[in-house]
């Protein structure tokens, strides 16, 4: 709670995930900076809620995000190219089935 | 609003309903002097949104008093047109913002006597201030919030954080016994159900800012007798600048629209 206050960029950076109202995930919206977690929320929902986008909000610290290297991508994404049966779209669906 | 009010209770209420709006138009006009001026561009938006509740709620109970008037005044011509002396605020929200902490300050105090305030008014006789009561305390819930997270992260920050909010405490304090020094409309107020006593109002209050010192290792300022009448129209010279700035546009270009 003692982060000195020069400048809101030497505040660490947060990852900001709304749900919207009716939405069953938490979309990522945006970043923004914050002393603490709770600021996050408080500036997250000044910043991305205003309009009524949302009805949840989460914050992450940037940091805690680890994220695949563009890199790999070839190892990691290209090999499920070629493996089109794994979608299910070689199945006939019977006319009985109504929700699917 | 009755219809059966008598000539001096439409007064009475017009003046109640005049000092409960003009608390927050105040307060809403001076945080709004902090866009672009904020330390952060998220406390610029932060603030901004808390004075845009402010003018809202200012907006629902100066149009009210207009009503109740009944001279065909609207929200505009009350809070543009006014003088010096029709304006009912406590003089505390006219303070100056003084540095970011200062501001803070200011604004846990207001905050947190505007909610139990209008907690309590919820319940008020008088329906229409219940309703305005029940919407402004889901805004002032965040207001605290926000308020007293800074003045925690203030009071329990640095050792020049924490200095400067104490002396902005130290200076603002004796402001806040206008708030709960009852005068004979707040208790016509009370008798009448239309608002809550202040004396109740001020025992939570205090409970509630006690806790938050205490978690922001801030002292409580000793309470000095007073002889501020912001209530009763007798203000400081800061209202005075505020309003030149409020009151150019609508005094310059009368009945403006946008």
């Amino acid at each position: 709670m003692s982060t000195p206050i020069e400048d809101s960029r030497d505040w660490p950076l947060y990852e900001v995930f709304v749900r919207a109202r009716g939405g069953l995930d938490h979309k990522h919206v945006g970043s923004l900076h914050a002393a603490d977690a709770r600021m996050a929320i408080d500036h997250a929902r000044d910043l991305y809620t205003r309009r009524l986008e949302g009805i949840s909000i989460w914050v992450v610290a940037s940091k805690d995000i680890t994220a695949s290297d563009p890199a790999e991508n070839d190892s990691l994404f290209e090999p499920a190219r070629d493996k089109i049966y794994r979608h299910p779209t070689f199945y006939e669906i019977p006319d009985e089935v109504k929700t699917l | 609003m009755s219809a059966a009010l008598s000539k001096v209770e439409a007064q009475n209420l017009f003046r109640y309903v005049l000092r409960l709006g003009d608390l927050s138009l105040v307060l809403g006009q001076r945080l709004g002097e902090w866009v672009g001026h904020s330390p952060a561009l998220e406390e610029d938006l932060g603030l901004a949104n808390i004075a845009l509740d402010l003018i809202g709620q200012a907006r629902l109970l100066l149009t009210y008093a207009g009503e109740i008037e009944g001279r065909g005044r609207g929200e505009d011509e009350i809070a543009f047109l006014r003088e010096h002396g029709e304006y009912l605020n406590a003089i505390l929200v006219e303070q100056p913002n003084g540095d970011f902490g200062h501001t803070i300050v200011r604004q846990v105090l207001i905050d947190a006597f505007q909610l139990e305030l209008y907690q309590r008014m919820t319940a008020s006789t008088d329906e229409r201030l219940a309703a305005i009561a029940a919407k402004s305390v889901k805004e002032i819930l965040y207001h605290l919030r926000y308020s007293s997270g800074w003045l925690v992260r203030l009071g329990d920050g640095t050792e020049e954080s924490h200095v400067r909010v104490q002396t902005a405490m130290d200076s603002l304090w004796p402001y806040t016994v206008e708030l709960f020094a009852d005068d004979e409309l707040d208790r016509a107020m009370a008798d009448a159900g239309v608002a809550p006593r202040l004396a109740e109002v001020q025992a939570a209050w205090i409970a509630r800012i006690d806790k938050l010192l205490e978690e922001a290792t801030l002292k409580r300022p000793a309470s000095r007798p007073h002889s501020w009448h912001g209530k009763r129209g007798q203000h400081s010279e800061h209202l005075g600048y505020i309003l030149a700035e409020m009151q150019h546009l609508q005094r310059t270009y009368p009945g403006a629209r946008w």
